[in-house]
Parts: structure tokens; C-alpha cells; sequence
């Protein structure tokens, strides 16, 4: 039976930049193990000359030309973002990080 | 706060390094990994995006055929398995010059597996070269990410820095990481294999021409992990990554500090904390970046917006058949050809001079003769004036055409030098500077006749001496006559006219 633990929550909320509260925590645990429970059901399906797969279609190899088309502005790639600087995208100073 | 450092040698008495190397290849196709947005060097910023790159919903990323023929190139060249099945996974992260929040790459299914690169080293006896095998673990497909230009605090760097500017015209271009197996047993020899190996790998992307491949610039760039073992243990020793080297000479440099930073520690009885460091060009130094922590849990899974790459037998094959002379065949190749010593070989591959040399003899010149003026002439002056032998600014077919004018007999060594003097100030062609400067051999016997009977008149015991059969004396003749010609005569000529005059 697949159960995950609170730790394993907090740790996976904590790699998702989500921060949960305790409260929410005790809720959503639970609730991740039953949702974990139900995918693993498929095992059952999935017989073992079976492949996982990855992809609801049997197809590979498609490919684009390395051909050059039109993307956007600078003024279009800008638009949607909080702050611009030197046309750039501003964003908050990264803690604890390297360059 | 300075490292303390075990000096190289003690460090090799006490302890046995291992090291992995991570190279990142750029590729130069023209449009970025999963979209076709130009993936060139140096454009305004934020002017080469898509929402594919840009991360916006509704991308619809596709993969660039030519990136992947390129990463099969790249495998085949280092002898490596391609894959018959493949497919991209999603590297989980947050970083601002990673727009989607993931990194398109592949995770446990690499496109090429399993290879090697010979790479030659000076021998360990002093004498030419010898070849030290470096696995190659892997080669994947991924992509580049944005610049970040950190604003506000100390120059560039993170720490103090208010905000970052991101500019993504580089996020999404297609990269190749290739990964070593451990390099074990390189002992005394790690620095310089280390350097040998990106060096090596370099000429092989420059012969594929796959890569603009230019350092400088951060098409290929480089990552070093070391660790140290107790000598003679054949263990693995935790390990540190050095990021941010940029150059060959820093490739050698990060390997020979990291090796003397882990001495120190271990040799002081403490452990080595497992985490990224960061070379620093200016210092000679590696500086800690970030421990590895929970951060480094990327959450791989396979990428479902993009379909498995399965490259068929007969595509590889076809690829094969394409891959050029590798540089090291070709080395030994063009030595049989030139008849060059080992030594020989290894400075002019060592001046950066093996291009230079080839081409000179292409374009007309003998062997011994182009290596004599790129190794000793055209070295010499790009030391002196600090840059590379290439950069002189002196072209292969002018010195093929100084050589021709020595060996037609019209200039001698001597004067060949001045024309190369005129060259690098600009003056015109080899012939321009032969005719401006006035450099002509003087073969008329006539005016080397008058210089031949001044000699012998000023030097009457001299001359005495040649009588007396003593022609050896005859070079102290010779050399009054070159310098009453100013070095504008063919010594050989001048030598028969004084023993015509003197037997
Ligand atoms: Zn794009």
C-alpha cells in the first residue's frame, strides 16, 4: 500500500515553493496517499508484457526542421512581465544561490 | 578566508586522485533545442524568444533534427553506443534563467553511452607522447539557460546583489553535456590530462563542426569534479564539483587546487564537505558555492510533451560514414607525411601551430621550412607581443612566399626576418616589402667583387691564411663582406669569389 508521510509532504511542498501550514499539512497528507493508492490501481491493469510508457501514442522520432520562424518582440516577450530593466526581465535577488 | 593547501607533491605522496569531468558543448545549429527561435551569439536581449522558450502556456515544444544529429555525431566520434530508444525528462528546479521552472534534458536514457576519447599527453619519460584512455560515461541532449545580469550589490556577484535582470535569447539552445566515467590512476598527471581531455575533446567538436566551440565565450564550458582516496587504497573519496572554468589553463589549474584544498583537509584529519564550488579566474582559487542539499531532488520524470527519439541503425550508420578525420589521425597522419620527429610534432602542436604549419605547407612551402618560421620566428614574436600564434596577424601563404623568395635565392634568412618585420607593421606583400625596403640579394659579381677585394685588402692576414690553405678562416672574410653589403648577399657566393681571389 503506497502511503506517503507528512515529511514527505512537507519536503515535497518545500521543493514546489508551496508553503503549506500545519494545518494543511494533516489535511492534504492523507488525502495524497489515497490519491497515490488510486494510480497505483493501474498496476493491476498493466500485465507484465506490458511496457510502461510514457506516451499515449505509439509514435517516435517526430522533428522540426532546423529552420529559423518569427518568434516575438523584445516588447512582446516583456509584456507580461512585473518589473523590466535594460529590457530585461527584473527579478527579486536569488538567496543563498550561485551565479 | 584562504584555503590552507598540501603542497602537489605531498598531496601525491599521501593521496590518490579521481576525477569526473562535465564538458557542455553549445551546438551552432541555427534554431534553439525545441523551438525556432535563432540560436545565435550576442543578440539584443530578449529578442530571440517564443512562448516555447519563454515557458509560456500553450508552448509546443519540437526537437531540432539537426541538434539531435549532432549529439549523434558528438557520440560517434567518442565512440560511443547510440541509443535505439531515448526520451527527454523534465528536470525539476526553480531558477530565474529557467523560465518553465524545468530543464528540457534527459535524465537515465542518454542519446549516446559507453565510449572513450584517446587523449595524448607528453610521456611520462620525457620522450614524445603517450595515450591515456578517458571513459566517456555519457552524452545527453538538454538545453542552455537564460543570462542573469545580478544588479544593485558587489560587481556581478549573487551575495549583496538588490535584483537580477534575465535575458532569454540563450535559454533553449541546444547543449550536449558529456560525462566521464571516473579518471582513475592519472596520478602526478591529473592537471595536465584534465587539460589534454577538454583540450582534445575541443579539436574533435571544432573537426565535427558542430560548435562554435570557443571558450571565451561559454559554447563550451566546463565542470571538474574531484575527490581524493588514500594512496594506493583504489577507493573514491567524497567528491567536490568546480564550476565555472572557462579556459584550458584553468581546467589545469582547478584540478591541481582542488587536489591540494582536499589534501590539506584530509590530511588534517577532517572531511570534505560534498558541494559545488566556483573557480575564480582572477585568484587562481575555488571559492564554496552551495552544499548539495534537498534542492538537488530535481524530480526527474519523462517529458511528456515530446515523443521518444528511436534514431534508427541505418541513420547512425549514415552519420558514421560522415564523421571527418578525427584530429588525432590526423596528427599522426600529417607527422609521417612531414617526417617530423615526435618533439617535433608535440611543439608545433603545443605553439597552436599544427593549422599554421599546414597550411604553409599547402601553399607551397617545405615542412622543416614552415615549422622553422612558425616555431621559432612567429612564436617568439607573439610571446613577446602576448598573443596567440594565430592572432600575429602573419598569414600562412606569406610565409609560404618568404620561404619561396629565400629558396629562389632573391632574400636570406637574415632579410626574411625584416620582411616579417614588414608584415607585422603593415607594409604590403612579402615582394611590396622586398621591393620598399630595397632587401634584394645583391648577385651582381661586380658589386660583390669590390666588396670581396675591400675584405681582402683590409684584412691582409686574413687573406694570408686562405693562401696558406687555411679556408676555414675564410668566414671572417665573409662576414666583413656581409657587412659592407648589409646582409643583402648570398653567403655561399661570397665565399667562392674569396677563394676564386685567394687560391
Ligand atoms: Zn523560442
Amino acid at each position: 500500500m503506497p502511503e506517503i508521510t507528512r515529511q514527505e509532504v512537507e519536503h515535497l511542498a518545500d521543493l514546489a515553493r508551496i508553503d503549506l501550514s500545519d494545518a494543511e499539512l494533516d489535511q492534504i497528507a492523507p488525502q495524497l496517499s489515497v490519491i497515490l493508492e488510486s494510480v497505483a490501481s493501474i498496476k493491476e491493469a498493466a500485465a507484465d508484457d506490458i511496457a510502461p510508457t510514457s506516451h499515449a501514442l505509439p509514435l517516435t522520432n517526430v522533428f522540426r526542421e532546423d529552420v529559423v520562424v518569427p518568434g516575438l518582440t523584445a516588447e512582446q516577450a516583456l509584456s507580461g512581465a512585473p518589473e523590466v530593466d535594460q529590457q530585461r526581465f527584473s527579478v527579486p535577488r536569488i538567496l543563498g544561490e550561485e551565479a | 578566508m584562504s584555503d590552507t593547501l598540501l603542497s602537489f607533491e605531498e598531496s601525491l605522496e599521501k593521496f590518490d586522485p579521481a576525477m569526473g569531468l562535465e564538458v557542455h558543448v553549445e551546438l551552432n545549429t541555427n534554431t534553439k533545442m525545441f523551438c525556432g527561435c535563432p540560436a545565435v551569439f550576442g543578440g539584443e536581449p530578449n529578442t530571440q524568444t517564443c512562448p516555447t522558450c519563454l515557458g509560456l502556456p500553450g508552448a509546443m515544444p519540437a526537437v531540432n533534427a539537426k541538434a539531435v544529429e549532432s549529439a549523434m555525431r558528438i557520440g560517434l566520434a567518442l565512440n560511443c553506443e547510440i541509443a535505439e530508444w531515448c526520451r527527454f525528462a523534465r528536470k525539476n528546479y526553480f531558477y530565474p534563467d529557467m523560465p518553465k521552472n524545468f530543464q528540457t534534458s534527459q535524465y537515465d536514457e542518454p542519446i549516446a553511452f559507453d565510449g572513450y576519447l584517446d587523449v595524448e599527453i607528453p610521456a611520462r619519460s620525457g620522450e614524445g607522447t603517450e595515450t591515456f584512455r578517458v571513459d566517456i560515461e555519457r552524452a545527453h541532449m538538454e538545453e542552455d539557460t537564460g543570462k542573469s545580469l545580478h544588479v544593485g550589490g558587489a560587481t556581478g556577484r549573487i551575495q549583496g546583489a538588490d535584483h537580477s535582470l534575465v535575458d532569454y535569447n540563450r535559454a533553449g539552445i541546444p547543449l550536449i553535456e558529456i560525462v566521464t566515467k571516473p579518471i582513475m590512476g592519472s596520478r602526478e598527471k591529473a592537471p595536465e590530462i584534465a587539460k589534454a581531455y577538454v583540450a582534445q575533446l575541443r579539436e574533435l567538436i571544432v573537426a565535427l563542426g558542430v560548435s562554435d566551440a570557443r571558450m571565451d565565450q561559454g559554447s563550451i564550458r566546463a565542470d571538474v569534479n574531484l575527490s581524493l582516496a588514500p594512496a594506493g587504497s583504489g577507493g573514491l573519496g567524497t567528491r567536490t564539483e568546480t564550476k565555472n572554468v572557462n579556459s584550458l589553463r584553468s581546467v589545469e589549474r582547478a584540478v591541481r587546487y582542488e587536489m591540494q584544498r582536499h589534501a590539506a583537509i584530509l590530511d588534517e584529519g577532517g572531511s570534505i564537505l560534498q558541494e559545488t564550488r566556483h573557480w575564480q579566474e582572477d585568484s587562481g582559487v575555488t571559492l564554496s558555492g552551495r552544499p548539495k542539499s534537498d534542492a538537488d531532488d530535481y524530480r526527474y520524470f519523462p517529458e511528456p510533451d515530446l515523443v521518444p527519439v528511436a534514431p534508427s541503425r541505418e541513420w547512425v550508420e549514415e552519420l558514421r560514414g560522415t564523421l571527418p578525420e578525427l584530429p588525432r589521425e590526423k596528427r599522426a597522419r600529417l607527422q609521417k607525411e612531414w617526417g617530423f620527429s615526435d618533439l617535433e610534432m608535440r611543439d608545433t602542436v603545443g605553439a597552436g601551430a599544427l593549422g599554421l604549419v599546414e597550411e604553409t605547407i599547402g601553399a607551397g612551402a617545405s615542412p622543416q621550412a614552415a615549422r622553422k618560421w612558425w616555431l621559432s620566428d612567429m612564436a617568439r614574436r607573439a610571446n613577446e607581443k602576448g598573443v596567440d600564434v594565430a592572432d600575429l596577424g602573419v598569414a600562412p601563404t606569406d610565409v609560404a612566399r618568404v620561404q619561396e623568395l629565400v629558396d629562389e635565392g632573391r632574400i636570406n634568412d637574415k632579410l626574411a626576418r625584416q620582411v616579417f618585420d614588414g608584415l607585422l607593421a603593415g607594409e604590403g606583400t612579402p615582394d611590396e616589402i622586398v621591393a620598399a625596403r630595397g632587401l634584394e640579394i645583391v648577385s651582381d659579381d661586380g658589386a660583390l667583387g669590390a666588396a670581396v677585394d675591400k675584405a681582402i685588402e683590409a684584412n691582409p692576414d686574413v687573406a694570408d691564411k686562405i693562401r696558406d690553405g687555411k679556408v676555414a678562416a675564410a668566414g671572417a672574410l665573409i662576414g666583413a663582406v656581409m657587412k659592407e653589403m648589409r646582409g643583402q648577399a648570398d653567403a655561399g657566393r661570397v665565399r667562392e669569389l674569396i677563394l676564386e681571389r685567394l687560391s
